[in-house]
């Protein structure tokens, strides 16, 4: 998925300090947390809803292993959820120069990775390494790739590590999270073999792999658990100088529905719910007090919920049929009446029990530090709709249905995930909606893969319904969407140049923001930006759900914030108290 | 009563149920697909007879739904405005046969109020329009499947049982084979190869033709045990000696002997047919939203939320429940029948 930056959210409580502790209680250079303390030992349970694929950070692609993966390993500079700003993580401290090309990195003294061997600058560079090895294929490469000219890494000595990148980056220090440091005595003899990506997959023997995250692991059941235990060696302690992270154990358990989990999480069965649907939210929220559960609704995520037209160049002689209806996705009065016909509140209410906010643009209003707050929010009005049909070239027949200006019926599916239930359901009003223009819509529900496979391969599909979430707040790793270039640029796959003059606007303007390293000048760019794709409609914006988590009370430092994962972002804070007395946050 | 009248009574009933469903228009108060984007999940409405003020009303009146003024939760009826009942009322149009539209229903309320008999779903779509509506569906799929299934069977029951020989060996090797095909896995291949751009209702009866002739195989074997101990009754060797034809034999003989066993074969058939299509539904291969079946009705009860918080969307499984009964009643009231003639 794309992930995207900055943005002060929530108040603030924590704060991470530089405090060297007392040498002799500790000898590793710690990061002192600052925080209500929590009591040692505890077992936490959390639900997946799946197995995670692979424990290694460098192929790691679906969410379930980078959730397991974040729990066990550590980057040198990291975001904070709840802030959403950046802060010293295995770096203690940085400095910028050459115009804000170069970073020298200091990194903690006498860390020692999960099996108890010592960190080094040695480690950072060979972790680099993985991630730029071509052959590899990591996701997190084209991240660090700028102008066709990957991070330069050099160590200077074990404590010092150099970056220094081609163009001076917009989003500074954010390109180091998310980037897991690895330990080079480990895995330096299977990367000269060529057997790296092959390394680390879950049923990995637990000497055999380490990390520096809070946890490592400790025990893996195939289709039933994964155990994390505490890693003796973590690198965080609290107030009081314990060492983090609080939990003896957290375990994993492989649930794959929604409703199961949910039924886990109301019984006590697991301690943690990390996303729940409107629906069984409001279900859960009835007995809450009595069950002594917290619940929160986080408001707008970084997710949004969009219809998306096909406007891909397709050969006439194969897909003869969505050719001929491209026609009318391409003539923006129709994208503009679409829109116009679309009852965003009444999708809210009825699917999302009103948690959920209607959007007219590519930002949520999660993302408070780059929403553009000047964008229209034209309302539903189906008059509207028929008049902006009607001046370009559309008709009526007696019945009511929709006639373009060749006098053919405009009728087109909505592909829609199968096992999404709640977007199946948007899909549906949206079809009463558009029969309200006289278009004669079919949803199809489609399995998710390949509704992923027409979209971005064979491009057979005339409308999907889809979603897409940003893993940060910032602009810059939504390149790959709005570049026509862009190896995600939805509507439109592989143009040669942009196709239109508002895209080769876009272009421009996302390749200056990011470049630009001060906040208002991107902001102000990428406001542009948001204005064009508003005015255009390459997307249909429908809605952005909130993010609804819950936790038991008896779970202590329960701080969910909106950015994936949403509540074990400080699995190494958490802790379990007695419930008696326990108050939700 | 008599055994004579309540079979008479089962097959009544039986005749009475597929009339609703025939007619779905005229009975249903309100489209299948009439949104009321205000009232999702409203329960069912109350009729009264009495009003707030203890007034006695000969005419039943309901109260309209609002969301509960405390919480956005639930729903409580408001009782400043009675809505009277009217029978035979006009309401939204809807087409009885062919091209043929009719605004009169069996039953309504007086503007704005609403009646919803079964409450209704997530869309505030009146659900005991939808289970009339989507009763059309999976009973077309029953009597749909069951005749493709007896037909199939049938002929080649009788064709396997009356040739014997290598044409019974083969026909029976085939049958065995065909009951061991897991048929729903067959079915979700045959979805999937199917275009997108077909219709679901086409889809839909592609499907359920399918799953009839799948299901040729138990009839198959049925008829044919009939054919071969009715091909060496007395009376046929008879007709045989006397230079009777096969296709005599067959139609004046033989046939008439299977009639009973097809009857009762299709009562119990038409049921395991509707089962098949909700089956079908539930696992979202059925008709596509919005046009309503009694599987995709049920299907809503899969989600935690629904299935816990609102009873009446349980009402499908009840027409389902009732509906099957009645076929079994009835086909242990044909069988009598036809065993009273015989």
């Amino acid at each position: 998925m794309l992930r995207t930056s900055v943005g002060a959210l929530l108040a603030t409580i924590l704060v991470i300090s530089l405090m060297p502790a007392p040498a002799a209680a500790h000898p590793q250079d710690y990061a002192v947390v600052k925080e209500s303390a929590g009591q040692p030992g505890g077992r936490l349970v959390v639900a997946l809803r799946s197995e995670p694929k692979t424990l290694n950070p460098i192929v790691s692609v679906d969410a379930t292993s980078r959730e397991v993966i974040g729990a066990m390993t550590s980057d040198l500079v990291h975001i904070n959820h709840q802030t959403q700003r950046t802060e010293p993580a295995l770096a203690k401290s940085w400095t910028v120069s050459s115009g804000g090309r170069k970073y020298t990195m200091q990194l903690r003294h006498g860390l020692r990775f999960s099996d108890g061997a010592p960190f080094t600058s040695d480690d950072v560079v060979f972790s680099f390494q993985l991630y730029l090895d071509e052959n590899l294929h990591s996701p997190q490469r084209d991240l660090l790739v700028l102008g066709d000219k990957p991070i330069v890494v050099r160590s200077i000595d074990p404590y010092t590590v150099d970056f220094e990148l081609a163009k001076p980056y917009g989003p500074a220090e954010r390109i180091f999270d998310g980037l897991a440091m690895m330990p080079k005595h480990l895995l330096e003899k299977a990367y000269r073999e060529g057997k790296l990506a092959q390394l680390w997959g879950p049923n990995v023997r637990p000497e055999e792999i380490a990390g520096l995250g809070a946890f490592r692991l400790k025990e893996y059941v195939a289709g039933e658990r994964m155990v994390l235990e505490r890693n003796p060696y973590y690198w965080k302690a609290d107030s009081h100088h314990n060492a983090l992270p609080y939990l003896s154990t957290l375990t994993f358990v492989f649930v794959p529905t929604e409703d199961a989990q949910v039924i886990k999480f109301q019984s006590g069965e697991t301690q943690v719910l990390e996303r729940a649907s409107a629906d069984n939210f409001n279900l859960l929220q009835k007995d809450a007090k009595a069950r002594r559960q917290c619940l929160s609704d986080l408001g707008p995520g970084l997710e949004f919920l969009f219809l998306l037209f096909n406007m891909n160049s397709l050969d006439a002689a194969k897909s003869g049929d969505i050719v001929a209806k491209q026609a009318w996705f391409r003539d923006l009065r129709f994208r503009q009446a679409v829109s116009l016909a679309m009852d965003r509140k009444g999708m809210a209410r009825l699917v999302y029990n009103g948690r959920a906010t209607p959007i007219w643009g590519n930002v949520t209003p999660g993302n408070k530090l780059w929403l553009n707050t000047n964008l229209p929010h034209p309302e539903r009005s189906i008059d509207q709709a028929k008049a902006l049909l009607q001046s370009a070239g559309y008709s009526w027949n007696p019945e009511g249905a929709l006639l373009d200006s060749q006098k053919r019926r405009v009728t087109f599916t909505i592909l829609v995930s199968s096992s999404n239930a709640q977007r199946a359901k948007v899909a549906t009003i949206a079809q009463d909606d558009l029969k309200q223009l006289g278009m004669d819509v079919q949803v199809v529900p489609t399995e998710f893969r390949s509704l992923v496979d027409r979209v971005l391969n064979t491009k057979q599909y005339e409308v999907v319904l889809m979603n897409l979430v940003n893993g940060d707040v910032d602009p810059t790793p939504e390149m790959n969407l709005w570049l026509s270039s862009g190896e995600t640029h939805l509507w439109d796959l592989g143009e040669a140049k942009p196709a239109t003059a508002w895209e080769a606007e876009v272009d421009k303007l996302m390749e200056a923001q990011m470049t630009t390293p001060h906040y208002a000048e991107r902001k102000q760019l990428y406001d542009r930006v948001q204005d064009l794709t508003a005015r255009n409609l390459p997307f249909i914006f429908l809605l952005s759900p909130n993010i609804l988590v819950g936790a038991q009370a008896a779970v202590g430092n329960f701080r969910p914030g909106i950015l994936e994962p949403y509540a074990l972002w400080n699995a190494d804070q958490l802790f379990i108290r007695a419930p008696e007395g326990a108050q939700c946050q | 009563m008599t055994k004579r009248h309540r079979n008479v009574l089962f097959i009544t009933l039986l005749a009475t149920l597929h009339l609703f469903v025939i007619f779905p228009g005229f009975f249903a108060p309100y489209g299948y697909s009439t949104q009321d984007r205000e009232l999702p999940f409203a329960p069912p409405s109350r009729l009264y007879f009495m009003d707030t003020a203890g007034n006695f009303h000969a005419r039943p009146f309901v109260y309209s739904w609002q969301v509960r003024a405390e919480s956005n939760n639930g729903y409580e009826e408001d009782r400043t405005q009675r809505h009277a009942l009217r029978i035979f009322s006009t309401g939204s149009p809807y087409v009885v046969v062919g091209g043929w539209t009719s605004n009169l229903h069996l039953f309504g309320v007086e503007a704005p109020g609403r009646i919803f008999l079964f409450g209704t779903d997530d869309f505030g779509r009146d659900e005991f329009s939808r289970v009339l509506y989507g009763g059309r569906i999976s009973l077309f799929a029953g009597l749909f499947g069951a005749t493709v299934a007896l037909l199939a069977g049938g002929f080649a029951g009788v064709v396997s049982g009356y040739c014997g020989k290598w044409i019974d060996a083969l026909m029976m090797r085939l049958v065995e084979l065909f009951l061991t095909l897991p048929w729903l896995y067959l079915l979700l291949a045959v979805r999937a190869v199917l275009p997108l751009r077909i219709k679901t209702t086409d889809a839909f009866l592609l499907l359920v033709g399918l799953v009839g002739l799948v299901g040729w195989a138990r009839p198959a074997r049925l008829i044919r045990g009939i054919v071969l101990t009715a091909k060496e009754r007395n009376f046929v060797m008879a007709a045989r000696a006397m230079g009777a034809s096969n296709l005599h034999i067959l139609r004046k003989h033989v046939l008439p002997q299977t009639y009973g066993t097809l009857l009762t074969m299709a009562a119990l058939l038409v049921p395991q047919f509707i089962l098949a299509e909700v089956t079908l539904s539930f696992l979202g291969l059925g008709v596509g939203e919005p046009t309503p079946s009694w599987g995709n009705l049920l299907a809503e009860l899969q989600k935690y939320s629904v299935l816990s918080s609102y009873w009446w969307m349980y009402l499908p499984a009840a027409a389902l429940v009732l509906l099957f009964m009645t076929y079994h009643w009835a086909s242990v009231a044909l069988q009598e029948e036809l065993a009273a003639v015989a």
